[in-house]
């Protein structure tokens, strides 16, 4: 054989939720039996795999560089006979590009793949998620020992203030100014935590970072630690994510094996010590008061603020607490330097974003961008568009303390301080796509929903505000809206935003009044006329099959769950409203678009 | 459920930890794991390892969703209602279990075999929408396949167990 290949197999969430274990399996038992010279590496890349976990599971094979998509257990033999011991493409197993209008061979051709830039994200789904020498192979543990080398506490301080990276969790404070507050503050024990309780409906960057190169995270968090000068630090990971947290514990204990945690690091004075806390499942512990409190054994609750953690964290402790995102820039930042990190994305916003690009775009999956693409081209370009020949409607941004950017503003540029002045936010960087056949009156009413659940209890605005908006948006989406209740909502709204005590309730009012500026007619519709023009409010909605568009295909009467669609082949269908349950599978599955909101 | 042995396994449980308030969370976690619940006794065991009152483990224990103080079902199924499997119709399967199953979110079956609940964001977007049942993952699911999906558990079928 000419050179050694590599199979990557997608091990990441969303690839095994799609059986990429078994074809992990299939590989190493049929490689064996054949005694080949192949190095099989299960590829980790959470439910971002190539960042197309749609089309997974994914395999990629090394050198050739081919990408072969949604592939089968049964495909294994096939591409070992075909691919492996030969040089041959499999063309039914490659990915066809919507946009090229022609199948792709390797995912470095991808459209999806061409704009993108991949910092944070730069090992995941190149090395094998268990191995610290993968890591270490692409310049891993190489910046902590620059640091503990060359650099003075002072001059890592320095460095990452001149690089301007901004904190990636959502708030996007600069990380070098935070870092400094706490080097200065008086008190000892210092301590470094990495928030990795990612909560927001809809972003998944975080995990697939624990997941596919965690060692990334236990390096960033030992350069903050040096400093600061901080010995100890904990990674709050939500216990939700199994795989993340198996991962991560692996990295620990290779790394303290190899010297890269632990008692005097690299042979130096310096010593760090990192340990996992599982989250319990409250989306208020991303707030970093909360966080703090739930590491302490008490319920997550946040407080006020100043005192800061960097002053006053963690027992009472100067605490530095950064986002999965932030610290796995911080090796690239030591390595290659402020300035280079500079060059890339805008003046206040240098560096890239993950995003994940969700819910009605063709392409979904996790994407890395330089800051600053539009988000025009975040979604059409990259996502591909809206599937099903539908409709853009609208893009939310910053999870439940974002809102929704109607298709105006799809030339806003994505920074921190751009999304903010449009009234969403970058928060962690979900980018749930809407289109005509989502109702904006639900989704506001969707994200009280989150937040009234979410919402500690401990201020009476965030507690008493929220479910009295809820109740409002509920009452609108029911039939029950009147007259003043959208002014009502904008007032409570405000009052929320200005008295709660954390970031919860102050950004909690968001979803709504974005919604409302934006979409203003749509919530008039559902008050005045009882009507969702969206079809989704279930007592606002009836449908209907327009004449002429209907081909009497049956595919809308063989599809509905209740029977309620009756209609003769290449004839005119009828739905019964009586029997219609307005679940919209007959919207969605009409290739003529014939079905429609009355 | 035997009640000195639920006191000897908690205690087994909370022993691998420190006797320390901060690990609170991840005692009961364990526990929760375990039984499915956290039965009375071991909140007490547990106060009395790490030392604090009881009255701060029981408020640990109602805070958090991932822990909860009622028996839950052999199966759990938690459909994800994160914002990317509602906009892809995460209501309609919530709709759908509570059809067959007779149940509504944070409730379990008579015969003690399911548990619905609906949760935040489960990460998976990319498959959305997504239900997850004892820990594993279905995705691009519509209330038919999920019909089909339950019926499987509901024949005898336990995965992940």
């Amino acid at each position: 054989m000419e050179s050694k290949k590599t199979i990557l197999v997608c091990c990441g969430t969303g690839c095994l939720a799609n059986g990429s274990q078994k074809i992990y399996d299939a590989f190493k038992e049929q490689l064996k039996a054949l005694e080949l010279d192949v190095e099989l590496i299960p590829d980790v890349k959470g439910t971002g795999c190539h960042g197309l976990c749609q089309k997974g599971p994914l395999v990629h094979i090394l050198p050739q560089q081919i990408t072969y998509v949604h592939v089968k257990d049964s495909d294994v033999p096939e591409i070992i006979a075909k691919s492996i011991t030969n040089n041959e493409v499999i063309d039914r197993l490659l990915y066809f590009d919507a946009q090229q209008k022609a199948k792709v061979q390797s995912k470095e051709d991808w459209t999806f793949d061409k704009k993108q830039m991949r910092l944070a994200l730069r090992n995941v789904g190149h090395i094998d998620n268990e191995s610290i020498d993968d890591y270490i192979e692409r310049d891993g543990y190489k910046a902590i020992a620059k640091v503990l080398k060359n650099m003075k506490p002072q001059e890592v301080i320095d460095e990452m203030k001149h690089s301007k990276l901004r904190g990636r969790g959502g708030g996007g404070f600069l990380t070098g100014l935070k870092w400094s507050f706490a080097a200065k503050a008086e008190g000892s024990p210092k301590y470094v935590i990495c928030n990795a309780d990612e909560g927001d409906p809809g972003a998944f960057m975080d995990r697939s970072v624990l997941e596919g190169d965690p060692h990334t995270v236990l390096e960033g968090m030992a350069i903050c630690a040096y400093a600061i000068g901080a010995n100890r630090g904990f990674l709050y990971v939500r216990d939700e994510y199994g795989l993340a947290v198996k991962n991560m514990k692996k990295a620990i204990e290779a790394a303290k094996k190899r010297g890269f945690l632990g008692e005097n690091i690299l042979g130096t004075e310096f010593s760090f010590d990192a340990e996992i806390v599982r989250g319990g499942g409250a989306f208020v512990c991303g707030e970093e008061t909360a966080l703090i409190a739930s590491i302490e054994g008490k319920t997550g609750e946040p407080v006020q603020k100043p005192p800061f953690p960097a002053d006053k964290g963690l027992w009472g402790k100067p605490t530095i607490i950064n986002n999965v995102e932030t610290w796995s820039n911080v090796p690239l930042i030591i390595n290659k330097g402020a300035d280079w990190f500079r060059s890339i994305g805008t003046e206040n916003s240098p560096g890239t974003k993950v995003f994940a690009l969700v819910g009605k775009i063709a392409n979904t999956g996790l994407v890395e961008v330089p800051m600053g693409i539009t988000l025009r081209e975040l979604i059409f370009d990259i996502g591909g568009g809206i599937p099903g020949g539908r409709k853009f409607k609208a893009v939310q941004t910053g999870g439940p303390s974002g809102g929704c950017i109607p298709e105006s503003k799809l030339d806003l540029p994505v920074d921190f301080d751009s999304l903010t002045a449009e009234g969403s936010m970058m928060g962690s960087g979900g980018l749930v796509v809407m289109d005509d056949r989502t109702c904006m009156v639900e989704v506001a009413r969707f994200y009280m929903q989150f937040l009234y659940g979410e919402s500690c209890g401990k201020c009476a605005p965030c507690r008493e505000g929220i479910k009295r908006m809820l109740e409002i948006l509920g009452d609108i989406c029911e039939g029950r809206g009147q007259e003043g209740d959208i002014d009502l909502l904008l007032e409570m709204g405000e009052a929320i935003q200005e008295s709660s005590l954390c970031a919860l309730g102050k950004t909690a009012a968001n979803p709504v009044i974005s919604n409302i500026e934006n979409f203003r007619e749509e919530f008039e519709e559902h008050i005045k006329n009882k009507r969702c023009p969206a079809g989704v409010c279930k007592d606002l909605t009836e449908f209907y099959v327009d004449a002429e568009a209907c081909k009497g295909c049956t595919l809308c009467a063989k599809r509905c769950p209740v029977g309620a669609i009756s209609g003769e082949k290449k004839q005119l269908h009828v739905i019964d409203s009586e029997k219609c349950t307005k679940c919209g599978i007959c919207i969605d599955s009409c290739k003529f678009n014939a079905i429609k909101v009355k | 459920m035997d009640l000195s042995q639920v006191k000897q396994e908690t205690l087994a449980i909370a022993s691998s930890y420190k006797p320390e308030r901060r690990f609170i969370l991840a005692i009961l976690q364990d526990v929760q794991r375990k039984y499915n619940y956290l039965p009375k006794e071991s909140l007490v065991i547990v106060a009395e390892y790490v030392g604090v009152e009881l009255t701060k483990v029981y408020s640990v224990a109602t805070f958090y969703k991932a822990l909860s103080l009622k028996p839950k079902g052999e199966n759990i199924i938690k459909v994800c209602d994160g914002t990317a499997c509602h906009v892809k119709g995460s209501m309609n399967l919530i709709q759908e279990v509570k059809d067959i199953l007779g149940i509504e979110p944070g409730e379990t079956s008579e015969d003690g075999k399911f548990s619905l609940e609906t949760v935040g964001c489960v990460g998976a977007c990319g498959l959305a929408p997504v239900v997850v049942i004892n820990d594993e993952y279905h995705g691009n699911l519509t209330p038919a396949s999920l019909r089909e999906i339950i019926n499987r558990y509901r024949g005898g079928e336990n995965h992940g167990k």
